[in-house]
């Protein structure tokens, strides 16, 4: 049966004259057109529900008036694909990295914890964190319109990036969630080996609802390009639009989103939870990285789906993102296998699969924005600097950020996030700003201030997340407790939190 | 009855086996494990962590020879186990005071 979701897209055109363009960055517009031809008696139930809640509903009749939009089977094939994708890069892709690089003692505390983590906020996503993150809100969080998955149906449409192309919202839902899982999932690298499992759900409900679904918001909420009527409507839409989208931040698929906020939330929950037991004294080393292997490449592979689904169609800026998670990841691979050889002497297999994710972070904001070289470059520059983020920085933070989520994802992130500033330019081989009035890109472009613009999203997130995570871990610390008991840390968390040991010996 | 000890390569294994075999030792017993010499242990460096490896992995051959057969199965264990470098392992000789054959109940240079 048919119901529509009348939730209007339209957006106000009695703004002041404005020129502003507005960056083509990963977002999810809330566009539904009515369909009344389908179920006209519920369509106005709906509208009266809604009426209550949303104040752009006076809108949703103008737009009801518009032909019911229609999904591509192209782009739905496509990015159901690509949710799958996301979903492989945590299960199991980042588990058997993650996994691989703890002791033998607790690798099923890893594992587990990354299938809870992700279990957890797939559930949290459809109860509430999808509608904070992408229902029309205020600047900084959505609204309730979606909360308990209230008018997600198969007939719900969302907006793309392109006039007049939607996706079913149910596409859409999955594929974000997906990103909300994965990115819960990576904090727990930083607190490996000594958390407590109780801790670990505690501190996901609470990051995952203040820091997550208001970051999302902030960067990638915009009403949809159908709303840019004009240049006249270009204000109304930005001030319905997320707080970082309308400054024009640049972020593809989640550099700021997904691998700066998990990685501050791991830096700050190293320092709160403490140094594992024997950190700096002991030989702490990774169990099996045969399996760390496995996890990276998975992840890779996984990372087509991430990036090049970020661009919510079939088309041909998925191929750019694709062809970019492809280059920057092998320079990045070449870059820390290259500085490491030089410097210490040998070429590592753990160094080899770290720039693979390293470049694969560092390309993520940028990969649908820059060109093939600006990709190299951005990859075999991240493979080089995230090596120092392993070394030198984390002696200088002094954390034990057990399998190094700040150094690779916080260090990665924030230079992917900076240098898409820079190789977006189109004189640098990038795809420039685009505007969604004319459909085009704009012909300038200043490299300078977008790296501003790029340097205040990394600031927001770094604040925002750092905030939220510093209350929710004491929060976590002082009810259910965060810390297992030193002879458990000893003995391992697979026995003694688990009852369970992977190997035999 | 001697209780030969020998801790050498673990790649040096089956010649050791062969050898021990052609002089007579009709029986080996092999413990993997780990120790220090004057053999150096190796560093390991992962990502920013580096540690010095001390604790190199052997081989414990442990067998059991009538007094006569003493020298020739050292003889030949010694020159299987060689390759002349630092970490050829070492090889202890113990008085040993009673064997039994489990099986048979056969006792001492019998049970051999």
């Amino acid at each position: 049966m048919k119901t529509t979701h009348p939730i209007g897209s339209t957006v106000a055109t009695s703004m002041k004259e404005g020129n502003q363009a507005v960056m083509h960055s990963q977002i999810h517009p809330r566009v539904s057109a009515d369909d009344d031809r389908g179920a006209p008696r519920v369509a106005a139930a709906f509208a009266a529900l809604f009426a209550l809640a949303t104040p752009t509903l006076a809108f949703a009749q103008d737009a009801a008036a518009a032909a019911a939009p229609v999904a591509n089977k192209g782009d739905i094939a496509w990015l159901l694909v690509c949710a799958a994708l996301v979903i492989f890069m945590t299960l199991p892709g980042l588990a058997l990295f993650y996994g691989g690089l703890v002791r033998s003692k607790n690798v099923l505390s890893v594992l587990i914890q990354t299938l809870i983590v992700f279990s957890l906020v797939a559930i949290l996503w459809a109860l509430y964190g999808y509608s904070l993150a992408f229902t029309p809100g205020n600047a900084f969080i959505g609204g309730f319109d979606r909360v308990f998955a209230k008018g997600l149906d198969a007939t719900a449409m969302g907006a793309t990036f392109t006039k007049g192309v939607y996706i079913p919202e149910l596409v859409f839902f999955v594929f974000q969630g997906a990103f909300a899982c994965i990115t819960c999932a990576l904090i727990i690298g930083a607190f490996a080996e000594r958390v407590k499992f109780a801790g670990v759900l505690l501190f996901t409900v609470l990051w995952f609802t203040f820091a997550y679904t208001p970051m999302a918001h902030m960067v990638w909420f915009f009403p949809g390009p159908d709303a840019f009527t004009s240049n006249d409507a270009v204000p109304g839409v930005l001030a319905q639009s997320g707080f970082l989208f309308a400054k024009g931040a640049l972020d593809f698929a989640g550099g700021t989103v997904v691998h700066i906020n998990a990685a501050i939330a791991g830096l700050v929950g190293s320092y709160v939870v403490g140094k594992r037991v024997g950190y700096g004294r002991e030989a702490i080393k990774p169990h099996n990285l045969t399996q760390t292997m496995v996890g990276a490449s998975i992840l890779w592979v996984g990372w087509f789906g991430f990036n090049a689904g970020s661009a919510l169609e079939a088309n041909a800026v998925a191929a750019q993102a694709f062809v970019n998670t492809f280059l920057a990841t092998a320079a990045a691979v070449l870059g820390w296998t290259t500085v490491e050889w030089l410097s210490k002497g040998k070429p590592s297999m753990l160094g080899a699969a770290s720039g693979a994710v390293a470049g694969l972070v560092a390309i993520t904001p940028a990969a649908g924005f820059v060109g093939l070289c600006g990709a190299i470059i951005i990859g075999a520059l991240a493979g080089a600097v995230c090596l120092w983020g392993v070394n030198g920085l984390k002696r200088l933070l002094g954390a034990d950020d057990a399998l190094d989520v700040f150094g690779v994802h916080g260090v990665g992130g924030i230079l992917g996030a900076l240098l898409t500033g820079v190789f977006a330019s189109p004189a640098l081989g990038g795809a420039g700003i685009w505007d969604y009035v004319t459909e085009t890109a704009l012909p300038e472009y200043s490299i300078a201030s977008q790296v501003w613009i790029q340097l205040q999203g990394v600031l927001v997130t770094v604040v925002l997340s750092g905030v939220v995570a510093l209350i929710a871990f004491l929060i976590v610390k002082y009810t259910v407790g965060l810390r297992v008991s030193e002879e458990s840390e000893r003995e391992g968390l697979d026995i003694t939190s688990h009852g369970e040991s992977a190997y035999e010996n | 009855m001697k209780l030969i000890t020998a801790i050498i390569r673990p790649f040096k294994l089956d010649e050791v086996r062969e050898a021990l075999t052609e002089v007579g030792v009709s029986g080996i017993t092999v413990t993997e494990v780990k120790g220090f010499g004057r053999q150096k242990g190796h560093t390991e460096l992962y990502r920013g962590a580096e540690y010095v490896v001390d604790f190199l992995p052997k081989l414990k051959v442990e067998c059991a020879v009538a007094e006569s057969s003493l020298e020739a199965a050292l003889e030949a264990l010694a020159n299987a186990a060689r390759t002349g470098k630092v970490g050829d392992g070492k090889i202890f000789v113990q008085s040993l005071e009673r064997t039994v054959r489990i099986r048979t109940g056969e006792l001492d240079d019998d049970a051999l």
